[in-house]
């Protein structure tokens, strides 16, 4: 008897920790779930991830400390997710035709940064990967994002240019993902965007993918028409195309929007 | 008991129906022969198929031992091994997938012996979507079938012995028929879950279609762009769950 107690009162004491640790996480972990109504939720490309966590920062210290949860994903995923009418007050794209998809549902679209692609590989670059015929190799192990990913539509692009045909031996959901499956050594090489190769810290390095091959990513923003918090958003998206937002984008390695 | 409780019950009901409900009722109906036909469908339910009947081979051939063992020998440290062998069921999968990636992966604690002497990699392979697999369902077959043979009577076992019965032949014609149903039911709830899992099988093998996108990563990737093709496979897995469910409904279900 006592034993069943015992052993009730400590399974009751795990529940209360996980959820208590689950309600006590969101505070830091900028997670849009847990977000409080008056909390600026921004819906951003993975390959932003770095990038906008600073821009973040920086509107949560000129607003008063009002702050802005994240949700960092895959480009295709998050368009779908607005569609499905998911609480979104700003949406930041790695592509135009995402943001084509939403363009019913979102104010006018502007660019704000672009970005080139770049073949990730291991510190020390143990296979010797130089040039994009190399990932043709079937001995490689070759990792892309998914078709429809933005990040895996580019990399298609450049591989059709060049003429190279590679099976990759998984197709990730975002572009991190692909870069963690590198780092790991998992695989040996991916296409990446250059801000994710920097991102990736000591654990990998770029190759250089020649101009003529390479794509020019363009990432535009909007605010959602259905937010709740149009002002927030519209001076979230201020934000990001001042100068004081393209110097933070600058820095991380992104280039200046498209002056088309 | 209280009236009042017929209240919440029938809000579970619906929390429990409403979904199901809500997956069929969105069914593209007049498309759906189109949808299960195609290229990306067919490829997830055959890999799925394959996947899932590998874990469950590989399951049985390591997991009734380990049942027998559990529950016929009374060795140093079996609660650790039953804790052990229940923990798949509680772990995350996506966990699960991380811990078999830090174990089997190329760089893994193993991992890296395997490629380095054998060549074997496990990550971005069929082989390593069915370890992934494995992993989070051998521990329903095992807790079924250790609790069956606990629960047998061993006078059959020991008659055959006095007759001369060696323990192959015992384990043959005299504790297989009799643990049979539990090992049915285990059997059953292992390919279920096998058939069902995608955190461990994303992390650890990866997804590729015709390698690793099983059904479930396949409903994943539909659902960010093609919604009819994400609830037409949903339907085959909601239809495949039903028919193990009916299967089993006499353990579940028994009519007093």
């Amino acid at each position: 008897m006592l034993r069943t107690r015992f052993r009730l009162a400590a399974v009751l004491t795990v529940a209360a920790l996980v959820l208590a640790a689950c309600g006590g996480g969101d505070d830091d972990s900028g997670g849009s779930s847990g977000a409080s109504a008056s909390e600026l939720k921004v819906f951003a490309a993975a390959s932003l991830t770095a990038a906008f966590t600073k821009l973040g920062e920086q509107y949560a210290a000129a607003n008063g400390g009002d702050k802005v949860t994240f949700n960092f994903a895959g480009s295709q995923a998050l368009a779908t997710q607005i569609q499905q009418a998911a609480p979104a007050d700003v949406f930041a794209s790695a592509d135009t035709t995402n943001m084509d998809k939403v363009k019913d549902l979102v104010g006018t679209p502007q660019n704000f940064a672009s970005n080139l692609l770049q073949i990730v590989v291991e510190k020390g670059n143990p296979k010797n990967v130089k040039t994009l015929d190399d990932l043709a190799n079937p001995d490689l192990k070759v990792v892309l994002a998914a078709p429809d990913v933005p990040a895996g539509k580019y990399a298609a692009e450049i591989l059709s240019k060049a003429g190279v045909t590679v099976k990759p031996v998984s197709q990730e959901d975002n572009v991190k993902a692909v870069v963690t499956k590198v780092s790991l050594g998992e695989a040996d090489a991916g296409i990446v965007y250059v801000t994710d190769v920097t991102a990736g810290g000591d654990k990998v390095e770029g190759v250089d993918i020649p101009e003529e091959q390479n794509v020019t990513a363009t990432y535009p923003i909007a605010t959602v028409k259905a937010s709740k918090a149009q002002d927030k958003a519209q001076a979230f998206m201020d934000l990001v195309l001042s100068p004081e937002g393209q110097q933070v984008l600058k820095q991380y390695g992104f280039l200046p929007p498209p002056t088309t | 008991m209280p009236a009042w409780f017929a209240v919440p019950a029938a809000v579970a009901v619906g929390f429990l129906a409403i979904p199901l409900l809500g997956l069929l009722s969105e069914t593209p109906w007049r498309e759906l022969p189109t949808e299960l036909t195609s290229p990306i469908v067919l490829q997830a339910v055959r890999l799925s198929l394959v996947c899932s009947l590998g874990a469950v081979g590989l399951s049985v051939l390591l997991g009734v031992p380990l049942a027998f063992l559990l529950a016929r020998v009374a060795f140093p440290g079996r609660n650790l091994v039953r804790a052990l062998t229940t923990l798949p069921m509680v772990l995350p999968p996506v966990v699960g997938g991380v811990a078999l990636l830090l174990a089997f992966g190329r760089r893994g604690l193993v991992g890296q012996w395997l490629d380095q002497w054998f060549g074997i990699t496990l990550p971005f392979t069929t082989a390593g979507a069915i370890l992934a697999e494995a992993f989070v369902a051998m521990p329903f077959l095992v807790i079924t079938t250790e609790a069956g043979l606990r629960a047998m009577d061993r006078r059959y076992e020991d008659a055959a012995a006095t007759l001369g019965a060696g323990r192959w032949l015992t384990f043959r014609r005299v504790t297989l028929p009799l643990i049979a149903p539990s090992l049915g039911a285990g059997i059953a709830l292992c390919w279920a879950r096998a058939l069902g899992e995608f955190g461990a099988t994303i992390t650890f093998a990866g997804n590729l279609p015709g390698v690793t996108q099983t059904m479930p990563l396949a409903v994943y990737i539909a659902l960010e762009t093609d919604l009819q093709a994400a609830i037409a496979l949903s339907l085959v897995l909601l239809v495949i769950s039903l028919a193990v469910l009916i299967a089993l409904r006499d353990r579940w279900f028994p009519t007093a």
